[in-house]
């Protein structure tokens, strides 16, 4: 909240006029809008599905051993495609490497650079939309146009062609290459959201009023329009983040995403495809793997979205 | 006024030597996920023919809902109608089923709203709007809706009405956009306007010229009219009878010079006492201390009690005070009626 | 409304320009044999060496190169690919069947998602609206790199619905499977949008007025409520032609079927330099018109907008 709003809600003192002996209600308290979407959000069953899966996601992408025994890099083809065994849940795949490890490790390269990319893009987008909201004028025009230019080409070709370009030595794993790709890419949703958000919050009279009290750009631009802006914003990053898993495994199937012996879960299922007939475990448990992980985000985004939206009280 | 006769069913029970309009108890909740909110809470009125009632009250009190509910477009759920009767001409709307019920609105009961801009849909023009009323409820071909559509716009003195008629609502002015959608709510000639807040998006000079239009209309057409305003400035002209709301009940009803005269009434004495006026320059503004109650919440015994200058103890328990009768055709819901008249 | 139109066009060329000049710098800028690249991984001759440099004017400065390449996009010639075929040509090849497919995802996807989005949006809170919103919420998160495979796995393979891969003699019963897998990329979003906005003006002002001009559900929802609500939608749906046209990579490379983005994934695997840029800047041009078509569609739907 901000200090105008903190100053008038002080002054009218709900409870005073209360008749006597009946107790103050709870809800009387001054209202936020973090407050009010977290309570809503605390309610909210998908929230807590979504948010149980993303912390166990995380915790197999940090502490895979954890979760799985067998050693992913550990193959044989004497074992090719054979079925399930005692340490192997899920089987082998065309390259007798143990499926359900290989689908445990993979979470690890997935989140870390879904998390990079969707930082790279955060920043770029925050600073972008920012200085276009507030600045206006010639900044705003140049960077609205060149937001155009990037989406002018459509996202994957986009994001294909720049990984190829990124990522020409074939022996690093791409991690690097896929990452900057994605986040290159993906700031512009974000940037526009900050624009937008920060040119309707300029105009809010509580910034005309703390500018009239001595505040200076930098001030205005933290304290006041950013806080009131970062809402949606951060929606937008935790869709991002799903889609930027989503996008590594696309890159990764086709090829140009990580590769060399890199472990993900795009490239188990490209790899899969090919011997679909033969044994399809390699295919379907990473690509659950993949699903559920996206669905999990997406599904966060998405209730933290509901949430401060006000229009849906 | 028209040459076309309204072809609907005869609806059972009319009455022709019933009142015009009578609520008796309303009662309209809100259930909501932060409690029930009691937006009605028994209101009572009378309207008859040619008559002009002025509901009177600050926002929230219930003035809109009661609009809503007699025309029967509350948002069922979180509106329910809880208790009560609506008679039109004897007949309890309120029993009717829905069918019928759309029958009457329209034809017999119309409505219009404060903010025109909102109230009209922005992507058909106003010519369709207004024929679609005679296209739907009369059969008529599109030639001669559209000719009355275009007759209605000359009624409500809008100029050059022919070409206007393919216009967006978006394309007029204030002023000019309500008296649209009095032209459409006049369209098939009902015996009883609603105008809720008519006036209150307009500035004062327009706000005039849309009164004037609205008292011309009822007196040819001979219809009631039920005017819904926080504004008493814009009353005192127009009406016969106020009657003043305050969380939901009606707790004063009287003629309109009795009221300004002689209020019997707490709030609508400290209503009238906040109007600022010449002769007060230099003194303090008179302000009603306290705001009004959540509707979640209303304090038992008389609403009022917690800023009411007069309130003693009996006024901060059930059950609260009845409608005493303070004069042949005036009603006060306070045990201290005779003090606030007698406090001038 | 002529101002819009030129401000527009112009900002078209200019974002046109710019994607393309992007493109071709990342494809050929900074190489350090760009001869090499230009051939991928085969060895090359002397003579093959002199004229590919005179080809490609590959003794200029960059800039040159890419106005070159820009004066000869501009007169139609999209250049040769490194395969020997005009792109002109395995555009013309290939477009046809990636309209084809696009077309039928995107009939699909906007019938199922105005359906289910209507009546999700009257009955919001329902239990129809509680499925369609589960299921919107896995198809959204659902890579097509998962789906597309998975699609074929299951109903192609195993269970024999469909046949498993639509070449270009294929029947139209082929690209249904494809089509809807396709489509899958667009349909979440587009019926929460629907959906969304079928809320919003159910609560609009208007839909009072309608009421109390006493017209029947039917007419207020069907005939008020949804021509508002559906501006947004139709030209989602318009983008997202556009985009499907584009994106449709994974599916093509699936299904094995011949359309542009399969030659396109090819062009960039093979590392065909001119081929990559070549169907690169026609796509931009196609997305660039698709999306100006759109704008244009917006101001015939919402008379509010006409008057800018």
């Amino acid at each position: 909240m901000s200090d105008i709003e903190a100053v008038t809600r002080a002054e009218q003192q709900p409870g005073r006029d209360q008749p006597v002996g009946q107790p103050v209600d709870r809800r009387d308290k001054p209202r936020s809008l973090a407050g009010d979407a977290w309570n809503d959000l605390r309610r909210n069953k998908i929230f807590w599905v979504a948010a149980v899966l993303v912390v166990i996601v995380l915790l197999m992408a940090a502490f895979p051993s954890l979760f799985a025994h067998g050693d992913p890099r550990d193959c044989a083809l004497s074992r090719q495609h054979h079925g399930p065994s005692g340490s192997a849940f899920f089987g082998y795949d065309f390259q007798g490497c143990d499926v359900y490890a290989r689908t445990v490790y993979g979470a690890r390269n997935s989140i870390v650079v879904g998390i990079l990319a969707t930082l790279t893009s955060g920043v770029i987008g925050l600073v972008f939309g920012l200085s276009a909201g507030y600045f206006g004028g010639w900044l705003d025009a140049i960077l609205s146009r060149f937001i155009d230019i990037v989406l002018g080409v459509p996202f994957l070709l986009a994001a294909i062609v720049l990984a190829k370009r990124l990522s020409s030595d074939p022996q690093n794993s791409g991690i690097v290459a896929v990452t900057l790709t994605l986040g290159f890419l993906g700031w512009t949703t974000a940037a526009r959201i900050m624009r937008s958000s920060v040119i309707a919050a300029k105009s809010q009279d509580y910034v005309a009023a703390a500018r009239m009290l001595g505040a200076g750009p930098a001030r205005l631009m933290m304290r006041h329009v950013l806080p009131n802006s970062i809402a949606s914003f951060i929606v937008v990053l935790t869709i991002l983040l799903g889609v930027n898993i989503a996008t590594e495994a696309t890159l990764s199937f086709l090829g140009v995403g990580l590769k060399g012996d890199a472990i993900s879960w795009g490239i188990a299922i490209s790899e899969a495809g090919p011997y679909v007939r033969v044994a399809a475990a390699p295919l379907i448990w990473p690509s659950v793997f993949l699903a559920v992980t996206v669905l999990a985000f997406i599904m966060l985004g998405d209730a933290v979205r509901d949430a401060f939206d006000p229009k849906l009280r | 006024m028209t040459d076309i006769q309204a072809d609907i069913d005869v609806l059972p029970g009319l009455d022709p030597h019933a009142p015009l309009l009578e609520v008796t108890d309303l009662h309209v909740e809100f259930r909501t996920q932060y409690g029930v909110a009691h937006a009605v809470n028994g209101a009572n009125f009378r309207l008859g023919p040619q008559e002009t009632l002025a509901i009177l009250g600050e926002s929230g009190c219930g003035k809109s809902v009661t609009a809503q509910a007699i025309m029967g477009i509350l948002d069922t759920p979180p509106g329910f109608v809880t208790k009560g009767e609506v008679r039109y001409r004897g007949i309890d709307l309120l029993t009717l089923p829905e069918n019928q019920r759309r029958k009457v609105r329209a034809n017999r009961i119309a409505m219009i709203f404060q903010d025109a801009l909102s109230a009209l849909n922005p992507v058909y023009t106003v010519g369709f709007q207004l024929s679609e009323l005679f296209r739907v409820h009369r059969g008529m071909s599109r030639q001669d809706s559209k000719r009355r559509a275009i007759d209605l716009l000359e009624q409500v003195r809008i100029p050059a009405a022919r070409s206007r008629i393919g216009d967006y609502p978006h394309q007029f002015s204030g002023g000019m956009r309500q008296r649209v959608m009095i032209a459409m709510a006049l369209a098939l000639d009902p015996e009883i306007l609603i105008a809720d807040e008519p006036t209150t998006a307009l500035d004062v000079t327009v706000q005039a010229q849309i009164m004037g239009l609205l008292a011309d209309l009822q007196q040819q057409r001979h219809m009631g009219l039920i005017l819904i305003t926080h504004d008493m400035g814009v009353v005192a002209d127009v009406a016969d009878r106020i009657s003043v709301m305050y969380a939901g009940k009606v707790v004063e009803e009287a003629p309109v010079y009795d009221i300004y005269a002689r209020p019997a009434h707490p709030y609508t004495k400290a209503l009238l006492e906040s109007i600022p006026r010449l002769d007060m320059k230099g003194q303090e503004l008179s302000v009603i201390r306290g705001l009004p109650p959540a509707l979640t919440n209303i304090p038992a015994g008389c609403a009022f009690n917690p800023r009411c200058r007069y309130a003693q103890d009996v006024c901060r328990h059930d059950p609260p005070p009845p409608p005493y009768a303070v004069a042949p055709s005036r009603t006060a819901r306070c045990h201290f009626f005779r003090e606030v008249l007698a406090d001038e | 409304m002529f101002r819009y139109l030129v401000r527009r066009l112009l900002q078209m060329v200019l974002t046109f320009f710019g994607a393309t000049f992007i493109v071709y710098a990342l494809t050929f800028a900074n190489q350090d044999d760009p001869i090499q690249a230009l051939a991928g991984e085969r060895p090359i001759t002397p003579a093959q060496r002199a004229a590919l440099t005179e080809r490609y004017h590959l003794d200029e400065p960059f800039l040159k190169q890419y106005w070159y390449y820009m004066k000869g996009l501009l007169t139609g010639d999209f250049g040769t690919s490194l395969t020997g075929r005009k792109i002109s040509q395995m555009m013309a090849d290939a477009w046809p069947i990636t309209i084809k497919l696009a077309l039928m995802a995107i009939v699909i996807a906007a019938t199922v998602a105005l359906l289910a989005g209507v009546i999700s949006g009257i009955r919001r809170g329902g239990t129809f609206d509680n499925i369609t919103l589960v299921l919107t919420l896995i198809v959204l998160s659902l890579p097509i790199v998962v789906l597309a495979p998975l699609s074929q796995l299951v109903f192609g393979i195993q269970l024999h619905w469909f046949p498993p891969t639509a070449g270009r003699t294929a029947p139209l019963f082929a690209f249904i499977l494809p089509a809807i897998v396709l489509g899958s990329l667009v349909v979440a979003t587009e019926l929460r949008v629907t959906r969304a906005s079928v809320t919003e003006n159910l609560r609009s002002d208007y839909v009072r007025t309608a009421r109390a001009k006493g017209l029947s559900r039917r007419r207020v929802i069907g005939v008020h409520v949804l021509r508002n609500s559906l501006i947004p939608v139709i030209t989602l749906i318009g983008v997202d032609i556009g985009q499907l046209m584009s994106g449709a990579i994974v599916t093509e490379g699936v299904f094995n079927i011949p359309g542009v983005g399969f030659n396109l994934f090819r062009g960039i695997r093979t590392e065909d330099g001119p081929l990559v840029v070549g169907f690169v800047s026609i796509l931009v041009i196609v997305f660039l018109v698709v999306n100006l078509i759109v704008d244009l569609l917006y101001a015939v739907l919402d008379p509010r907008i006409r008057y800018e």
